[in-house]
């Protein structure tokens, strides 16, 4: 076995980055076509407001983080549906009411702004046993979701009005999708860190949609990315005794740039072939 | 019975329609009716409440006064939205690098509510062949959306919404931005559904002249309900009224 694997939160921290590597594109994929991919920024923000708020209560912080998430995340939707303020006026106002909130806890709970800092940054090692299993339930259930949901979502993602004509939800679908990333966000806090949380929604998705002939094949193409950049940046941190969270998200950045090469590369030669 | 006035078999009635966006009025008082059979040209200037007429034929707007039918039932009501077709002026997809293919989004089509297995279906149906053939887009099914021309997706979204073979099909200015070739091409194909499916059609249009010579009906909007009648009996002086200033038409009407 080799060395890497002989450490069980190392081993823990790849099952859990494994979770989230696939989830967070998956969810990308859709959120990234709708020009939403800030929403995963917001959201990060407010879970962070959750786990402040768990530390100073003394409750598990994913469990807070995650429930008030979905809620932010219900609201965001509501106040983009209801045409009241454009939809990155509702992300700002929600991402900097979670950022004060916050910020006014860290004064409130002295002591626990190290904890804190945790998920801001992300400590992957430190991915505990009760981590493990809310990580795991919880992202099987936003697979099974986007599962079920799959030709909603993608009806919606097209074209919102024709999918209502078509008799699609689209409202309900929207909020679906919105909780859905409140809660993958929240996984993801401990692998990459609140911060970095957004680029392994957008960053797998990006390289995934230049090589992908086909709407099965970016979702798929974007989760396999996923994964590997998490288990390369991983194995890196590891290696190299580097943040887990910028390693992988640079790992990310790193296939983005090879892909984008390699598909203008093949493009050119393409091109020339056919003069 | 004088045109207009809602049958047991309307497709879409308006009835006294008033809708406003916030405290803007769109569309006053508005009423007619889609008869099957009818290819129904919409017609007015900018901001004149065309697509506000449409989305509330759609159900995507609901009158804040009046009613709205669809296939004689109340919108809210209606539920059998397989029996309409729409095509948009632009699919919000082809503002982004959608990854889709022609078949991918001609299948879309075939959406008739919730289907756990949907991610696998992956084929292409008879019913998303016959619609590609009748845009002649067949050859292109392996082809991303986003490789398309203008006129090649707007082919592609009508064989969208002809999958189910709709009985009413309505239509938000597809034309625009597309060259007069592919004008052509758009116009014959609505003929040959109208004559060969017996589709009917509520088409949202700029083009005056082009759509009195395609179209068996007209309605004319400026806010309120400017003329409703056959194609045929719309006058200079309707189209002046309707646009404000002196129109002089020439077209060519059906022999």
């Amino acid at each position: 076995m080799p060395e890497i694997f002989q450490f069980g939160f190392m081993v823990r921290a790849f099952i859990a980055g494994g979770i989230v590597g696939v989830i967070c594109p998956f969810l990308g994929t859709f959120l990234v076509l709708r020009r939403l991919s800030l929403i995963a920024d917001t959201l990060a923000h407010v879970a962070l407001a959750g786990v402040a708020i768990g530390l100073l209560l003394g409750r598990y912080p994913v469990a807070i983080a995650v429930t008030i998430s979905a809620g932010a995340a219900v609201i965001i939707e509501r106040l983009r549906a209801s045409n009241r303020m454009a939809g990155d006026s509702a992300l700002a106002l929600v991402l900097y009411t979670a950022l004060a909130v916050t910020v006014v806890l860290i004064s409130l709970g002295k002591g626990f702004s190290v904890d804190l800092f945790g998920y801001l940054f992300g400590t992957v090692i430190t991915v505990t046993e009760a981590d493990l299993w809310a990580t795991g339930v919880l992202g099987a259930a936003t697979l099974l979701v986007g599962w079920l949901l799959y030709a909603e979502l993608v009806q919606s993602t097209f074209d919102p009005d024709m999918a209502r004509v078509s008799g699609v939800k689209v409202g309900m679908v929207n909020i679906v999708l919105a909780v859905l990333t409140g809660v993958a966000v929240t996984l993801s806090m401990r692998v990459v860190g609140a911060l970095l949380v957004g680029a392994l929604i957008v960053f797998p998705v990006l390289a995934g949609l230049q090589i992908a002939r086909g709407f099965r094949t970016t979702l798929l193409a974007s989760s396999a990315l996923g994964v590997v950049s998490v288990f390369t940046g991983l194995t890196i941190s590891f290696y190299w005794d580097i943040a887990a969270g910028g390693a992988i998200v640079l790992t990310a950045l790193a296939f983005l740039l090879m892909v984008t090469t390699i598909r203008g590369v093949v493009l050119r030669a393409t091109r020339r072939a056919s003069r | 019975m004088s045109i207009g006035e809602k049958t047991p078999t309307s497709l879409v009635a308006f009835e006294d329609v008033t809708f406003s966006y916030g405290p803007t009025t769109a569309v006053e008082h508005v009423s007619f009716t889609v008869e099957p059979g009818d290819f129904v040209a919409l017609i007015g200037p900018n901001g004149s409440g065309k697509t506000t007429l449409l989305k509330l034929a759609l159900g995507l707007e609901r009158p804040q006064q009046g009613r709205v039918l669809l296939f004689g039932q109340e919108i809210d009501q209606f539920k059998e939205w397989h029996r309409i077709g729409y095509v948009p002026q632009q699919a919000s997809a082809f503002k982004v690098r959608f990854p889709a293919t022609v078949g991918e989004v001609v299948s879309y089509g075939e959406y008739r509510g919730f289907d756990p297995l949907a991610i696998f279906r992956t084929g292409v149906s008879s019913a998303v062949e016959r619609a590609l053939h009748t845009v002649d887009m067949w050859e292109y099914r392996q082809r991303l959306v986003s490789e398309l021309s203008t006129g090649q997706q707007q082919r592609l979204l009508i064989a969208r919404a002809l999958v189910h073979q709709p009985a009413l099909l309505m239509l938000d200015e597809p034309t625009a931005g597309v060259d007069v070739a592919g004008q052509d091409q758009f116009y014959t194909l609505l003929r040959q559904l109208c004559r060969d499916l017996g589709t009917t059609v509520l088409l949202v249009s700029h083009d005056v002249g082009v759509v009195l010579h395609e179209a068996t009906k007209v309605v004319c909007i400026n806010r309120t309900l400017v003329f409703h009648g056959s194609a045929q009996e719309v006058t200079d002086a309707d189209l002046s009224r309707l646009y404000g200033f002196s129109v002089d038409l020439i077209i060519h009407r059906h022999q």
